[in-house]
């Protein structure tokens, strides 16, 4: 069986344990035996734009040698944000002087030497091809019409995209291959406010108002997302009168079409209704 | 923010205009004020100055816009930075006004807190706009 190792970070292990559990199962069946990185740290959730924040390379950094000691050169993520700033950090590092000066911040650690690529499960499931997913989707996701919803973090900046920035369709690719009508909206790739709910939920809430309306007005009956951050603000910051869709992980839905999971009621009536 | 512009070469080469891109990396010299920052960005409904301005007053010299509310309602999704035709990166000039204004002291953003915040958001939050 091939080994993955994989990085889960703080939303994995909190609100997001369901879409945790649901992926990793899913990632199984597939025929990958997942190993969580061990003595994992904090990813620093959001990526240091300033040229002198040096120390805040090293937390991810000493994450990139925890994969290599476990001799991976592949470092799995389901969190969006872990994905920006792990593979953020580890572009930062491919530069030899900036690899030296984190390396000489490190401790009991071995010196990083580069040669870890940071993946996330949209990568990785892009990677696995729409063939394989095809075969394995049963019972498949049966026409769900489902607006991929891309955020921020998958895409910018481009050096870390996981596809075109401004037009993706490697989500698409994946909900299409598991049997799922993929629906095309303006919004999928636009911010929804991140951690402005901190300091701003009523600019979030618009956001997710806005979001949410794109998709509905395209058809989503569904939306997916790949960013626990988006993931709550889509469901916990609606302005009054958004519309009710529904919001799921990737990886829940990646579960219901291997079957692996059972599709929820409330979709199952979706697609049952329509038909 | 000065009510006149006054423009100089003493401020061109300010310590200011040097030090922001010192820390974001950036020429703001490069900005040729188009506006697609600010046509890209969503929040700047709630700035009181749209990127593209806060860019010009780098560019001015003018320290009053660390006065300014844009750079902390900024959530650094980088739309701005990605769609640039001149390859600035706003969103960097964004964080080295912040880090200017943490380092001075200055904390302008009150955190509205809640139970139901995840750690993901509160993180997020707490690098962005506190020291």
């Amino acid at each position: 069986m091939n080994r993955l190792v994989y990085f889960p970070g703080c939303a994995l292990k909190d609100q997001a344990q369901g879409y945790e559990a649901a992926t990793l199962a899913a990632v199984q069946a597939l025929g990958y035996a997942v190993q969580e990185l061990p003595r994992w740290n904090c990813c620093g959730t959001v990526y240091a734009l300033a040229q002198d924040d040096l120390m805040r390379h090293v937390g991810p950094v000493r994450n990139l040698i925890r994969a290599q000691e476990q001799g991976a050169t592949e470092l799995l993520t389901l969190c969006a944000m872990c994905y920006n700033t792990l593979s953020r950090s580890a572009l930062f590092v491919r530069n030899p002087e900036n690899l030296r000066r984190i390396n000489a911040f490190m401790d009991e650690e071995e010196d990083y030497r580069g040669g870890v690529r940071v993946l996330h499960l949209v990568q990785w499931l892009a990677e696995i091809g729409p063939e394989r997913l095809a075969r394995a989707a049963n019972p498949g996701l049966q026409g769900l019409r489902i607006g991929a919803y891309y955020g921020c973090t998958l895409l910018r900046p481009k050096e870390v995209a996981v596809d075109h920035p401004e037009k993706p369709e490697i989500m698409e690719g994946i909900l299409a291959a598991l049997g799922a009508e993929p629906v095309l909206f303006p919004e999928r790739v636009e911010c929804c406010g991140a951690y402005l709910a901190v300091t701003r939920p009523e600019a979030v809430r618009l956001r997710v108002g806005s979001i949410l309306l794109s998709a509905a007005h395209h058809g989503a009956e569904l939306v997916v997302t790949a960013c626990p951050l988006c993931h709550f603000n889509l469901r916990e910051r609606r302005p009054l009168g958004a519309p009710r869709l529904p919001v799921a992980y990737l990886g829940e839905v990646l579960a219901w079409a291997l079957g692996t999971q059972p599709i929820p009621e409330e979709i199952a009536r979706t697609v049952g209704v329509r038909r | 923010m000065a009510a006149e512009l006054r423009l100089s070469r003493e401020n061109l080469n300010a310590p200011f205009v040097r030090k922001v891109e010192e820390l974001s990396g950036q020429n703001v010299f490069a900005c040729y004020q188009c506006g697609k920052c600010s046509a890209s960005c969503l929040f700047a409904e709630h700035m009181d100055l749209l990127p593209n301005q806060v860019v010009r007053l780098v560019q001015l010299g003018d320290e009053g816009v660390m006065g300014a509310r844009a750079p902390w309602v900024c959530a650094a999704c980088l739309a701005c930075s990605v769609r640039c035709p001149r390859g600035v990166d706003v969103a960097r000039i964004m964080e080295a006004l912040r880090q200017l204004g943490l380092r001075r002291g200055l904390t302008p953003v009150e955190l509205r807190l809640t139970p139901d915040l995840p750690q993901i958001a509160l993180v997020g939050a707490m690098r962005k706009v506190t020291p």
